[in-house]
Order: C-alpha cells, then sequence, then structure tokens
C-alpha cells in the first residue's frame, strides 16, 4: 500500500518536469496555424519555416560559436587552474578556490548586473567578446569542479613515473596527465557549452546591441506572439542539450573499452 | 666508485625534521636497502636520490656528479612505485617503451630491447594487453621492466612488494634478486620488512627517526646489532640489564642478573669500552629450552617456567619467566611443544649473544 502510493508519487513528479517537454515537442509537429492543441496534423512544417527564418539562424549561428569559444577557453582555463590547486602548494588557495566556485553560488542575475554595472565604471562598451567573458566567467566552475574532481584521483606517482623515465614535465602533462584526465575535460567542455548555449539571464543583460542568441530570440518572439516555430526551435533546443552529453558519454564509454575497460 | 654518495644530507618539512644529518655510499652494483618503521626518513631518502624532494642541506652524487639541482627527468634513474603506477592508457609494450623515446632510441631498437625486457620478467606474451588485463604480480614485473629498460644508473625501489599478497610477494622477492644479479644495477630498495631487507640486500641500512642507527651487511646488523633499536626491530630479541665485569680484547665478562655470569667475544660487543652497567642481548632463537637439566660446558643454564606458548607449526614462541625478567624464546618444536607451566631448563651461549653500552636510551 504505501509502496504504490510512492511509485504513485515518483510518476507524477516525472509527469510534472517532463510532460511540458513532452508537449513542447509533440507540438512542433502539429500541423496546425496555432501552436497550440487540438493536433490538426503530423507536419515537419515549423521546422521548414525555422530553416528559412534568417534571424533564428543568425541567433543559433551566434549560439554555437559562442557556446564552443567559451566551452574552449573555460576548458583551458580551469585545467590550468584544477591543476594550480591540486598539484601545486599556492599561497591562498582555499580563497582563490571559492573565488573560482562563487559564480555558482551567487544568482546569476546579481553577477549579470554587477558585470554590467562594472563595465560601466570602467566606460567599456558591452561587446561580443565581454559576453563571451561573461558566459567564460559562470562556465568555469563547472568545469574546475569537475576537473579537479578527476584530477584527485589521478596518482601523483604515475607523473613520478614518467619523469623518472626522461620525460619532461610539459611531456609528462601531455602524455599522462591529459590523456588520464580526458573523460573530465571532454565532460567539462560539455558542460560549458551546453550551459553557456542555453543561457538567458546574462546574456539578456551583456550582449551588445543586434546581437541574439538562440534563447534571446525565442524571448524576444515570445514577446509579439507565440508561434509555432518556437515550438518547434524548443525540440531542436532539446535535441541538443540532451544529445550532446549523451554523445559525450558514449565517445567516453567507447573510449574506456579500447583501454581494456 | 660510488654509484650513489649522500654527503651530510638533512631534510626538514617546516619546523619537523624528516632526515637527520645523514652520509651514505653506496657502491657501484650493489643492492643496499633502506629498512626501518615508517616515519624513519628511508622514504624520504629515496625520493631526495630520485630528485622528487630537494635536501635541505648537503649534496648528492650519482656517479660521482653532483646532483642536487638536476631535475629528476635528466637523472637517469629507473624508479618502481609500491602501486606500481603504471600508465592505464598505454599498452604494456607502451609503458616499457616509454623511457625509451626520451633516450632517441630507434623504433626498431626499442621494441627489441621492450622484447628483451618483458623476456627477462617472464612474460613475453602480455606485449599488447592493457595494465589493467594483468594480475598485481605481473603489473608490478612489468613496472620493473620498464624501468630497467633505460639503462638505469641507479634502480630505486620503494617498497615494490608491499602491495602483493604474502606468497606472491615471496616469489617476487626472488625474481628480484634474480634479476638485480643479472643486471648488475646499483639498486636501493626501501622496505619496513626485515625478511626482505635481509634476503636481499648486500647492505642494509638500518633508520629509525630520521637517523640510520647501523649500516652494514645483512649478517652483520642481524648478529651484532648496533643499538637497542636495531636489536628489537630485527627478530625477536631478549634486551636485558646487565653488568660489565671486566672486558679486554677478546673477552667481555658480564654478570646478567637472574642469568648468572658468562663471557662474550669482544667481537660481538664492539662498542663496548668500560666496565659498568650495559644492556645484554640475546636473540630468542639463540636461546634453547630442554626438560633435562644436564649443564653443558660453556654459557649458562638456569631454571625457567613456561608462561605461554604461541605455537606455529614447525616451531614455538615461548614466553618464559625467569626470576624477574620474561624471556621470549623460539625453539623448533621436538615431537611436542611444551605447555604453559612446565618448568625448563633456559640454556645460551656466550658467542651467541652481544653487549650494547648501557647508556644509551
Amino acid at each position: 500500500m504505501g509502496w504504490s502510493l510512492i511509485r504513485l508519487w515518483t510518476i507524477l513528479v516525472y509527469l510534472f518536469m517532463f510532460l511540458p517537454v513532452a508537449v513542447v515537442v509533440l507540438l512542433s509537429f502539429n500541423a496546425s496555424q496555432f501552436g497550440s492543441f487540438p493536433m490538426t496534423g503530423l507536419s515537419f512544417r515549423w521546422f521548414i519555416e525555422l530553416a528559412n527564418n534568417d534571424a533564428i539562424l543568425r541567433a543559433f549561428q551566434t549560439s554555437l560559436i559562442l557556446g564552443a569559444l567559451t566551452a574552449v577557453i573555460s576548458t583551458t582555463l580551469g585545467v590550468l587552474a584544477s591543476l594550480a590547486l591540486v598539484r601545486y602548494t599556492v599561497p591562498g588557495s582555499n580563497l582563490i578556490s571559492t573565488c573560482l566556485i562563487a559564480p555558482i553560488l551567487v544568482p546569476e542575475v546579481v553577477l549579470a548586473v554587477a558585470l554590467l554595472l562594472f563595465l560601466n565604471f570602467l566606460s567599456i562598451n558591452k561587446s561580443f567578446f565581454l559576453l563571451l567573458m561573461g558566459h567564460v566567467i559562470f562556465t568555469l566552475p563547472f568545469v574546475i569542479l569537475v576537473v579537479q574532481a578527476r584530477l584527485v584521483g589521478i596518482r601523483r606517482d604515475m607523473e613520478e613515473a614518467a619523469l623518472s623515465l626522461g620525460a619532461s614535465p610539459i611531456q609528462t602533462f601531455f602524455q599522462i596527465t591529459l590523456p588520464l584526465l580526458a573523460p573530465a575535460v571532454f565532460a567539462g567542455m560539455l558542460f560549458a557549452f551546453t550551459i553557456s548555449f542555453d543561457d538567458i539571464t546574462g546574456t539578456l543583460f551583456w550582449k551588445p546591441g543586434g546581437v541574439e542568441t538562440v534563447p534571446t530570440q525565442i524571448f524576444a518572439m515570445l514577446r509579439n506572439s507565440i508561434s509555432p516555430e518556437i515550438n518547434a526551435l524548443g525540440s531542436v533546443m532539446i535535441a541538443l542539450t540532451v544529445g550532446l552529453p549523451l554523445l559525450g558519454a558514449a565517445i567516453a564509454r567507447r573510449m574506456a573499452i579500447k583501454r581494456g575497460g | 666508485m660510488s654509484a650513489v654518495t649522500l654527503t651530510d644530507i638533512v631534510k626538514r618539512f617546516g619546523s619537523f625534521t624528516a632526515l637527520h644529518q645523514t652520509s651514505l655510499e653506496i657502491p657501484e652494483g650493489n643492492f643496499v636497502t633502506l629498512l626501518g618503521p615508517s616515519g624513519c626518513g628511508k622514504t624520504t631518502t629515496l625520493r631526495m636520490i630520485a630528485g622528487l624532494l630537494d635536501p635541505t642541506e648537503g649534496e648528492i652524487k650519482i656517479k660521482g656528479k653532483r646532483m642536487n639541482d638536476v631535475p629528476i627527468h635528466k637523472r637517469n634513474l629507473g624508479l618502481v612505485f609500491q602501486n606500481y603506477a603504471l600508465f592505464p592508457h598505454k599498452t604494456v609494450a607502451e609503458n616499457i617503451a616509454f623511457g625509451l623515446k626520451y633516450r632517441g632510441v630507434s623504433k626498431a631498437d626499442a621494441e627489441e630491447k621492450v622484447k628483451t625486457a618483458l623476456d627477462l620478467v617472464q612474460l613475453p606474451h602480455v606485449g599488447d594487453r592493457y595494465p589493467k588485463a594483468l594480475s598485481g604480480g605481473q603489473q608490478q614485473r612489468i613496472a620493473l621492466a620498464r624501468a630497467i629498460v633505460i639503462e638505469p644508473d641507479v634502480l630505486l625501489l620503494d617498497e615494490p612488494l608491499s602491495a602483493l599478497d604474502a606468497n606472491l610477494r615471496e616469489d617476487m622477492r626472488v625474481e628480484l634478486k634474480r634479476i638485480q644479479h643479472r643486471i648488475g644495477v646499483t639498486t636501493v630498495f626501501v622496505t619496513h620488512d626485515q625478511s626482505e631487507a635481509l634476503a636481499l640486500s648486500d647492505h642494509v641500512v638500518v633508520m629509525s627517526n630520521g637517523r640510520v642507527e647501523q649500516i652494514g651487511a645483512p649478517e652483520e646488523v642481524y648478529n651484532t646489532p648496533a643499538s637497542e633499536f636495531v636489536a628489537s626491530f630485527l627478530g625477536t630479541s631478549n634486551i636485558l640489564p646487565a653488568q660489565c665485569l671486566d672486558l679486554d680484547g677478546t673477552e667481555v665478562s658480564l654478570d646478567v642478573p637472574d642469568l648468572g655470569r658468562l663471557s662474550i667475544p669482544k667481537s660481538r660487543a664492539p662498542k663496548l669500552d668500560r666496565k659498568g652497567p650495559v644492556k645484554f642481548v640475546v636473540r630468542a632463537e639463540k636461546v634453547t629450552l630442554s626438560t633435562d637439566g644436564s649443564a653443558s660446558q660453556d654459557g649458562i643454564t638456569t631454571k625457567g617456567t613456561i608462561e605461554a606458548v604461541d605455537y606455529q607449526g614447525q616451531a614455538a614462541r615461548y614466553f618464559v619467566r625467569v626470576g624477574a625478567h620474561q624471556m621470549q624464546v623460539i625453539n623448533m618444536i621436538d615431537q611436542h611443544p611444551f605447555a604453559e607451566g612446565d618448568t625448563v631448563s633456559v640454556h645460551l651461549r656466550g658467542r651467541d649473544c652481544t653487549a650494547l653500552p648501557g647508556n644509551q636510551e
């Protein structure tokens, strides 16, 4: 009796979480003029319209470039910071660590406004580069957390063994540490990309005029009307943000099997 | 020429001194063991020779060249760790060939050397497997192969057998000795296991609390311990307070309370230089117990009572009450071990005993 109640409750929770997503995906295939029920037929019409919408395509391109750059910069900085914090004794490492993780703890609006005011104070104009830096700031903690956790698990004696065999510290990093760190680096990169790709709060504050990312574009479109195109765009976003990590996990598993897992 | 020379090495971590002033010479081709309990400074010493730690004071020379400021990857050393430290993302052959890459060895030569190394550790067919697919003992052999294939000036082994289970450990011990003999590389071995140290070494360096207690051949440190620590750390010893009555160049006369008077050769007590209080040391297996009270020609015989028996199969360890002392005695078992409460004759010979100056702690 008790268990079946818990089971029912669990199902309800999942429905509450995933039903809206399912509805969006379902409606994106609706042939009707309006982005709502009832369904009048199955159609790819809205996806085709989406592909012909210049504003959305431009936003898509911006988001992809922004996400990719954020991922690369964030991961590079994150790996370097983790190495310094885990492998070396840095004075004030606790404080540095806290500062690097802090952007997760501070509400994004606060961070966004603070950065904006700071730029104002320095009389620096908004630009794509600063938007990118903003994204790096709040994706960095995720990369650092993932990479640090993995780095702690890589025993120092493997690096010492490589050094003793004649590899310089830099060769040791690229031959031993980085390959062993790869799954975490990869995961951190995906994190950074997905977080950047669907961020809206910070982006709204930081984006220079005329630049739209996918989320801000959707937001702008919603202000006018609810077009069925948005359903289609939503479906694409869901496929991307769910699909990428799954793909990443699959690749990581493949790599592990190759190593005699 | 010495392969490794440490001169007045000191290592401090903040206010803690891990290694007090130590000098050590390791002759070419020697197998030297640093033996001691954890925290005695043996691993610190090894890591300084390896270049993983910088000495606070003193000089390290390898093959006559000062090494203090030479980073580890330019020292040409073979290093083997307790946890193997094989690279999990490289095959066994790639692991072994790793050091050859940085020594300008051609691909064909490297392949040949890897094959020879795998033959040497008796694992010729595992080259294209990954380390995970091997057992612990096999992994440690590969780690050894990886360290010796680069023909290091010195082979450094940091408790390489400790992670293996007991039977395997003894097999690997024999194997290690065989390989070291075969290639003749100077080897520094760190362990807390006295049987490994005694079985493998040309010289044993017994360490305690960051100081060298004694350096000598295994027999020497076992038979003639230079300090109470060495006597009690290697094997089981009975250490009793005694009086030195007389001494000359060949003999030392002792009076051991509850046991009696006996003479020991001066060569067994080289540190003794005056009469007075001394520490009398006799190994548990050098004391013989018997039921008949027949006094033998040399040494002393006295009565004792068995208080406890620790049965070990072919031998037994007895705790024997002799006057005010409880002595430990390890004897082979002849038919039946003695039982608790038995009264026995306790016999020991002067030439099996040693004495240390009594004023040391």
